[in-house]
């Protein structure tokens, strides 16, 4: 997905000469091309991500479009007080790039693992959280990023991820994508999660099950005419995100649920990591098997709770 | 831009006015029983320089993009600068009487655009001079030619955000950028360069890459001909002013009781004695 950043941003800053980018000292060579395009609007601000925050609302407030990128929890959970205050308070449009989000640097260890981004920035006044699926959709969210006048967080994932789209979906904030039509069991999954979900539906296919997929790269705000449809219609609501449980997308979801009260509640289920650091070495695929993220696991749930409901009936 | 200019007038013309600022302030913290009157009284003497002598700003167009910029990011004692504001006619004078009264605009600490001039929503100490570079850069993407004054406390030259922005602002060339830190040698509880080693604090400033120039930050000439000084080189300008407390009535100057507490009617007519104002 980074690679596909480094292109789109580099198309965009040829059109709209608004657009800076600010790294914290990450993507070496990443960003050659944008450097050689547009060498008065690419800064490397340091191993110092607050102060690259400050500066960005200081840019945003004379007009322009910065863009924030180094790795996910840097970019939030370190210079949180900066987007709280700098950005969202002072409605900047500063677009906040967090890469290598959830789990995709497991083996960097939790220093590195982002599995609180979601909660820390959705909770933050204005701002707008976007987690696309794929190098496709993140083109898409990130030419609809710049558009936006509100504070965009965008939560990437590294490289090599398994392309979900042939190519850019359209992509509207508030708005969510069905990606398999399915009855009974709905899946709401958000970013890189989306192609194991998929994989996960082939799963219980197998089993004779035809799970609704849809693609949730809007975390916030969230597509409330999608909610409002699929709580009253599936029996099983299940949210993917690589991402703890507490205050992520799955949050966001149950507080939908208890806020609107849906007339006929489906069984929402929620899928993301517990309330523990992972201490052990390891690439993603392995801390999402620690976590009960890979699509076997997820299945393997799935079907226990359809086993459980049938036995009551 | 329609600016007044460098300061071509009597120097105790604005030494008065800066009485009057004090005056008021004293009046508002005793009417509002707002804290932190002693950290707005020592910076009286900086904000009249800059906004009497320095800043290229028309009141009436208090966005225009070409404007030099001033943030306030000692925000806590923005009395100060909303005194300064309505007397450079930002907004009325007669507001100020509904400082810190509930649903007006003039909060205690500022909020965004909450008076015309006010560049910033500061309180949390530490973001003023990261924005404030960002405003430079933007001005060299932008090519434009405005400057951007940035007032910092002492106590909040302890946040690591400060020196962050200070390492990176030579990098960037930032010749627009100037920071006044206003060095009353005291913090909420205690004196700062007991709390941290703030000092040498010049020397701090010139290691990383800056000009630096240290004033009595009370005399208004000497305050006026450091922001002057040229840069050739394109520096950032730190200008450390040593300031006192609680300046301009005795019995607050250097007691830090003033950093909490608001005056009684009695002790705002001792003050305007003092002054010289009764």
């Amino acid at each position: 997905m980074r690679n596909a950043f480094a292109d789109e941003i580099t198309k965009l800053a040829g059109c709209d000469d608004r657009v800076v980018m600010l790294s914290a000292d990450i993507g070496n060579r990443l960003f050659d091309k944008f450097k050689a395009q547009y060498p008065d609007r690419f800064y490397n601000c340091g191993v110092a991500e607050a102060n690259m925050i400050s500066l960005a609302a200081g840019l945003a407030s004379c007009g322009l479009r910065p863009v924030c990128y180094t790795i996910a929890p840097f970019v939030t959970a370190r210079c949180f007080e900066q987007i709280r205050v700098d950005v969202c308070y002072h409605e900047m449009p500063v677009l906040i790039v967090g890469t290598g989000a959830g789990l995709s640097y497991a083996s960097l260890g939790a220093t590195h693992h982002s599995l609180e981004d979601l909660c820390i920035m959705r909770v933050l006044p204005g701002m707008r959280v976007v987690a696309p699926a794929d190098a496709m959709e993140l083109r898409s969210c990130l030419r609809a990023a710049l558009k936006s006048e509100n504070p965009v967080y965008l939560r990437i994932g590294k490289k090599g991820e398994p392309l979900v789209y042939p190519e850019p979906p359209p992509f509207a904030f508030g708005v969510w994508r069905e990606l398999l039509p399915g009855a009974r069991v709905c899946f709401l999954s958000t970013g890189n999660m989306i192609s194991e979900t998929l994989r996960c539906a082939e799963i219980l296919r197998k089993h004779g099950l035809t799970p609704k997929v849809y693609s949730c790269a809007s975390v916030k705000p969230l597509d409330e005419a999608c909610l409002s449809g699929v709580f009253s219609q599936f029996e099983i609501i299940a949210t993917v995100e690589e991402h703890a449980k507490l205050g992520g997308f799955g949050s966001a979801v149950a507080e939908w649920v208890a806020d609107h009260r849906p007339s006929r509640v489906g069984c929402l289920l929620r899928f993301g990591t517990q309330d523990k650091f992972l201490h052990e070495a390891g690439e993603q695929m392995h801390a999402r098997n620690v976590f009960g993220l890979s699509a076997e696991q997820i299945a393997e749930s799935i079907l226990e709770k359809l086993r459980l409901s049938e036995a009551v009936r | 831009m329609n600016s007044i200019g460098p300061w071509t007038g009597d120097y105790q013309q604005l030494e008065r006015i800066a009485r009057e600022i004090r005056l008021k302030l004293i009046e508002l913290s005793c009417r509002a029983q707002s804290a932190h009157l002693a950290g707005a009284l020592s910076c009286v003497d900086i904000l009249v320089a800059l906004y009497w002598g320095a800043l290229r700003i028309d009141p009436k167009q208090p966005d225009a993009p070409s404007r030099d910029r001033l943030i306030f990011s000692k925000g806590h004692a923005i009395s100060a600068l909303y005194t300064v504001l309505a007397r450079r006619g930002f907004f009325p004078e007669a507001e100020l009487d509904r400082y810190n009264k509930a649903g007006g605009r003039l909060p205690e600490q500022p909020s965004p655009g909450c008076v015309p001039g006010v560049e910033w929503a500061t309180g949390s100490l530490g973001h003023g001079l990261g924005v404030g570079l960002g405003m430079a850069l933007a001005a060299k993407i932008q090519k434009r030619d405005y400057g951007v004054y940035v007032v910092l406390s002492d106590g909040e030259c302890q946040e690591g955000s400060v020196w962050e922005a200070a390492m990176l602002a030579p990098r960037l060339r930032s010749g627009r950028l100037v920071a006044v830190v206003d060095f009353n040698k005291w913090q909420a509880t205690a004196r700062s360069n007991e709390v941290m080693a703030l000092e040498p604090m010049k020397a701090k400033w010139e290691s990383f890459g800056w000009m630096c120039r240290e004033v009595a930050g009370h005399d208004i000439q000497e305050l006026l001909e450091a922001l002057r000084v040229p840069r050739p080189d394109d520096s950032p300008l730190a200008i450390v002013a040593h300031t006192v407390k609680g300046k301009g009535v005795s019995m607050m100057e250097d007691d830090n009781n003033w950093h909490y507490r608001s005056p009684t009617s009695t002790e705002v007519e001792r003050a305007r004695h003092e002054l010289g104002l009764a």
